[in-house]
């Protein structure tokens, strides 16, 4: 089975963020990024899957900050290919962008899988995996946290709020947007990530220029406003869990 | 392209969503700057009785075997017909399980421009803006929409259902469902969440962890202030991800919408998704070493110490206070 995992970086939210001074993107000359999360849960689905049913996993990623570090942990997990977009991928790539730079290689590679997390917190024009799936034509179902296949289709389980899931057949080839694998993201030691930069090749394609048609632009970022926000409690220990529980006795909660 | 407001109506299992009475109302309120109707738009089969109590002009409503329970594909097919037919000015899908799934690709099939995440719609000079909330809360993205239909999904929080919710249509039609074949996706069936675990919706008192409680251990020492106060425990996603507490004490946009006296949130950055399910809490206390955590928006009480020095001692401190009361 061949499975191609689309991920990208993301603005790390530990770090503060903050607004460039044309007040309409942020500011990365500070910027840290990471991979994004429901991204790492997509090489995961893709290991296990790999793991279950043999085959191959090839992740692609746009040359970011950070992106080997990412590729190479996820050859270490035991993703076989890798491919790396080669550009510059400003504010002027957005999802659309970045599924039309995806698509040429998502076609070459023929997957009967493409994984790629559900979604990115720094999404505006939608997530990537329905844009991708759009674009190859091939169906797509979001919010997976499960995935069986046999035969040519997948057995799916797709969340809705509250607990509730959806258990659906999707012809394959088709594409998924990972919520959660069926086990937390493997943990690997950096030795071994080390190992596989001596090992994997990184293949580089050329991305293009950005086609962002179907975004949208931004004119005004902002930080929100807080509105009152909450009355800290300051103090040292002693005094702060003083004042808590007080609280919770006016609240009649003890 | 008229100035009408299209509205996908969510539903499941019978229920239309919270967030379809929300968008209805971002819909009216626009309509009622820059004209043009609220058209609530249902999808499913023999489910004409959910377009009672949806406050829209017109419900225009597709009944059809393969709409009976949402699939990406069928709902796909049915709304492209509904785009070219109506070329309305902006269609509103929710930023959901459903939603998300839709928006998408309607926009690459029918080269519409889509803005995600939004949280309200604004009419200034004539023009409509997004606002969007990204980046875990921390950051609004707000511009023009472009004067061409577009998609927009929705988040909650900019409007509130009761607005809605209760008035009756004006006028219901019936489509005749566009072809729906060749589908790809279909629903096996439903898995119901196992209730043999507390109903954390039902509580009064919740102590909620989230990233910051890093390992398992963490939560037994949170359980021993659950108990100590009275209360339960629940988490935010990465806590239930990590298999550390069952899928039945998740709180927030996947989860429970929990309305306790006391939300005690212990490393909790605050996220959309999570604050979604607390927002109809009493009184919520925060408790994150990031001051800039979003959480803080939304608490009426907040400290900056670490959860591993304060928990302990506030535990110590209520066992003796309930002491001392017997």
């Amino acid at each position: 089975m061949k499975i191609v995992v689309l991920i990208k970086m993301v603005p790390d939210l530990v770090e503060e963020l903050s607004i460039s001074p044309s007040g309409i993107e942020l500011d990365t000359t500070w910027l840290r990024l990471k991979i994004n999360e429901f991204d790492d849960h997509a090489i995961e689905q893709a290991i296990l899957l790999k793991e279950q049913y043999g085959g191959e996993v090839t992740v692609l990623a746009p040359e970011m900050e950070g992106v080997d570090d990412a590729l190479f942990t996820a050859a270490a997990k035991g993703a076989d290919r890798l491919i790396q977009l080669s550009g510059k991928f400003d504010n002027s790539w957005n999802n659309h962008a970045l599924a039309r730079a995806f698509l040429p290689l998502a076609q070459e590679l023929q997957p009967d899988l493409v994984l790629t997390g559900v979604q990115a917190h720094n999404d505006l024009d939608g997530s990537l995996g329905p844009l991708v799936a759009a674009l190859m034509g091939l169906p797509y179902v979001g919010y997976v946290a499960g995935v069986t296949v046999s035969d040519g289709v997948a057995t799916i389980r797709k969340e809705y709020p509250a607990g509730l899931l959806a258990e659906m057949e999707v012809i394959l080839p088709a594409v998924l947007g990972i919520q959660a694998a069926e086990q937390p993201p493997r943990y690997v030691a950096f030795s071994k990530v080390r190992q596989s930069m001596k090992t994997t090749t990184l293949d580089e394609r050329p991305a293009g220029e950005s086609d962002p048609q179907g975004g949208v632009t931004v004119e005004h970022m902002f930080q929100p406003e807080t509105g009152e926000g909450a009355t800290m409690l300051e103090g040292d220990l002693t005094q702060v869990t003083d004042k808590l529980v007080s609280i919770l006795h006016e609240l009649d909660v003890i | 392209m008229n100035q009408d407001v299209f509205v996908s109506i969510e539903h499941l299992r019978g229920q239309v969503t919270d967030l379809s009475y929300g968008m209805l109302a971002a819909a009216r309120q626009v309509a009622a700057e820059a004209g043009g109707e609220v058209v609530a738009v249902l999808l499913g089969h023999t489910g004409q009785h959910l377009a009672q109590g949806l406050a829209a002009d017109r419900v225009l409503s597709i009944d059809h075997p393969a709409l009976a329970d949402f699939t990406s594909e069928a709902y796909i097919q049915a709304w492209s017909y509904l785009l070219r037919e109506y070329n309305p000015r902006l269609a509103l899908f929710g930023d959901t399980s459903i939603g998300a799934d839709v928006a998408g690709g309607l926009s690459i099939r029918m080269g519409l421009p889509l803005v995600s995440a939004c949280q309200v719609l604004l009419v200034e000079n004539g023009e409509l803006l997004f606002r969007s909330q990204i980046c875990g809360g921390k950051i609004m993205a707000q511009g023009k929409l472009p004067p061409t239909t577009a998609l927009v999904t929705m988040v909650p929080g900019g409007y509130r259902a009761e607005e809605a919710r209760g008035e009756e249509p004006s006028e219901i039609i019936s489509l005749e469902a566009p072809p729906l074949e060749d589908l790809s996706v279909r629903l096996k069936e439903y898995i119901e969440p196992e209730i043999s675990d507390v109903d954390i919706t039902k509580e009064n008192v919740l102590v909620a962890v989230g990233r910051g409680i890093q390992n398992q251990d963490g939560i037994e020492l949170v359980q021993e202030l659950a108990e100590a106060i009275g209360g339960v425990v629940c988490a935010s996603r990465p806590v239930i991800d990590q298999g550390w507490l069952p899928i039945t004490r998740l709180v927030g946009k996947s989860g429970g919408q929990v309305k306790p006296v006391v939300y005690l949130a212990l490393g909790i950055s605050g996220a959309p998704e999570h604050v979604e399910g607390i927002v109809n809490s009493q009184v919520i206390i925060a408790v994150n070493t990031d001051l800039a955590a979003p959480i803080f928006n939304v608490a009426k009480y907040g400290l900056t110490c670490d959860l591993f020095d304060l928990v302990p001692i506030l535990v110590d401190k209520i066992r003796l206070s309930r002491s001392i009361q017997v």
